[in-house]
């Protein structure tokens, strides 16, 4: 694996046929169901949620949907989520706990969206409800990042049991450029926000935040689709087996564990 | 001119206006007053961000710097807070050694902390420890908006995780006191972790059966009001503070228009159904008292923490 920068991650990440959910989830799935709806406000199609069967098991899918054209991206908003997006999610995620299935997230958002409306309907609260609400969710949550795992707007699909990250996404407490635009008050140092910030597959890796790096083909997922879809297979077929192997008291504690360690400070 | 003759000149400018023009002090008037360069001596007067109104500080400080004129409730420091919140002398403090490392050696940033460390005589831009109010004994954190606009990164996390885990074990309620800017982007992603990490605290805490209130305070934003600002038993905020969870700008960048001035404000999210009730700073006590009383906490004697 070459060592790649995380500048040219974030170009490569934003490949206009850079594979979404929409790619993935029939090669790696049988029998997709969406299910829409938060049942208080409406439905957001910037979060797709659903059930399907893998290798014949049930699971719940929740991903954030980036679009393949303008006409999708208009629709899913480049998938960023408004908070009736991640009150969907937590219904569905319910819905996996009381049958006992994993919930599958794959993460690709620039962020949760900034809005007049988003704001009235409590985009803040939805996302604090997804983080408490996930933490004791009584069954196996796996996360992937796809490509851009944009702050709260990702952390919200990604309190997990294992986080795992494609190779070249980036994951980050905000974008680069929105990081040189608040820090420095020049959005244009993007790329040196991008190579300060420690937000690559590897940095996280790093700093316990993620657990596994899924290989991206050379040039990147674009370059095979169908390659980088058996890899996540793989993947996700061992930490279904590996996480639903543990009880449901053991598997919170280690939930819990995977983020209270992390923070650096000295007393 | 001398500094008493200005003080004389504006004051009697005041007190002409009260009689003759109240309705003239509107914001917009203020506004173009102040445009007109008139200067006014910042440690003598405070001038309300929301309403442009100026006032005696003398005055301002003795109304618990709430503004007379409009009533937003402005900023406090954390010992501010605390001395108007907690009986006298019942504060004992958690983790007051806790200091930041610098996760992505972000330039600069040790000396930074340093210098703020002295400038609000604290470590971080939270203070966290247990009291008692009108005899109820809990959990407390303040933040303090002064340090760092109270981000939040990895001491912050940290010590409102341990305060939920303390009055866990304790079976006591905690109040926090929020106010932030959000996550303190110059620890990267490990302060993203902190909203997950407080937001699994809470969620123990309150499968413990235990009580939490949130005081939002002027400014409660991004990643804080995204994780354990939201997530109080009771929200209270007080008058006309900005809350919400994007920055104003962005959102207004996004849209291309200018927002209102009652947007995100703690009326505009009473409105929405985001917190249970906005109180005054000269209530808050007797609401917290009375909010613990109404969920079965004993009351012991005033001062006193038993351990």
């Amino acid at each position: 694996m070459s060592r790649i920068s995380a500048t040219e991650r974030l170009a490569l990440i934003r490949v206009k046929n850079r594979p979404t959910v929409n790619d993935y989830i029939p090669l790696i799935f049988d029998g997709f169901i969406e299910m829409h709806g938060d049942r208080h406000y409406g439905d957001d199609a910037a979060i797709l949620g659903g059930i399907a069967t893998f290798y014949s098991m049930p699971v719940t899918i929740l991903a954030q949907v980036k679009g393949r054209d303008v006409e999708e991206n208009k629709r899913t908003n480049f998938a960023m989520p408004h908070p009736e997006g991640y009150r969907k999610a937590l219904r569905l995620a319910k819905q996996a706990e009381k049958f006992n299935r994993p919930v599958i997230c794959l993460v690709d958002t620039p962020g949760a969206f900034c809005g007049i409306e988003a704001e009235e309907r409590g985009q803040g609260e939805a996302i604090a409800r997804n983080l408490m609400e996930f933490m004791t969710l009584k069954t196996p949550v796996i996360s992937i990042v796809l490509g851009e795992g944009g702050s709260g707007g990702a952390l919200a699909l990604a309190v997990c049991d294992e986080l795992a990250m494609l190779e070249n996404a980036l994951y980050s407490v905000i974008s680069p450029r929105g990081f040189a635009s608040i820090l420095w008050k020049d959005p244009s140092r993007e790329k040196e926000a991008a190579e300060l910030m420690k937000i690559t597959s590897e940095d996280l890796l790093n700093f316990g935040v993620c657990e596994k790096i899924i290989s991206e083909p050379a040039g990147g997922a674009h370059n095979d689709c169908q390659l980088t879809a058996d890899n996540i297979s793989e993947y996700l077929f061992d930490a279904i087996k590996r996480l639903c192997r543990t009880d449901a008291e053991t598997l919170l504690k280690n939930r819990y564990q995977k983020f209270r360690k992390i923070g650096m400070f000295t007393e | 001119m001398g500094l008493e003759d200005l003080l004389k000149k504006v004051k009697d400018r005041f007190d002409d206006e009260a009689e003759v023009a109240p309705a003239l002090r509107s914001a917009a008037y203020n506004k173009a007053e102040s445009e007109k360069g008139v200067k006014i001596p910042e440690d003598l007067f405070f001038k309300c961000p929301r309403c442009l109104t100026t006032s005696y500080k003398e005055d301002f400080e003795k109304n618990r710097k709430v503004c007379a004129n409009c009533n937003y409730h402005a900023r406090l420091t954390w010992r501010e807070r605390l001395n108007l919140t907690a009986d006298r002398n019942s504060f004992s403090e958690f983790d007051a050694n806790m200091e930041s490392q610098n996760p992505i050696d972000y330039p600069e940033y040790a000396d930074k902390l340093q210098k703020l460390r002295k400038a609000c005589d604290m470590r971080d831009a939270v203070i966290t420890g247990e009291c008692t109010i009108r005899g109820y004994k809990a959990v407390i954190g303040i933040m303090d908006s002064n340090f760092m606009m109270a981000s939040m990164g990895s001491v912050v996390g940290e010590k409102i995780t341990r305060a939920f885990e303390y009055a866990t074990k304790n079976k006591m309620p905690v109040i926090l006191f929020t106010a932030s800017g959000g996550a303190r982007m110059q620890e990267g992603i490990i302060s993203l972790m902190q909203m997950a990490k407080t937001s699994g605290a809470i969620a123990k805490f309150s499968d413990a059966g235990q009580l939490y209130i949130t005081v939002l305070t002027d400014p409660t934003t991004g990643g804080v009001t995204a994780s354990f600002a939201s997530l109080g038993d009771v929200i209270i905020a007080e008058p006309k503070v900005l809350i919400g969870f994007a920055g104003r700008r962005v959102i207004q960048d996004t849209i291309k228009q200018k927002l209102p001035d009652e947007f995100q404000s703690a009326e505009f999210l009473l409105e929405n159904g985001f917190v249970d009730l906005i109180c005054e700073r000269r209530r808050m006590r007797s609401y917290l008292a009375r909010i613990m009383r109404m969920h079965n906490y004993e009351k012991i004697e005033e001062g006193r923490v038993n351990k």
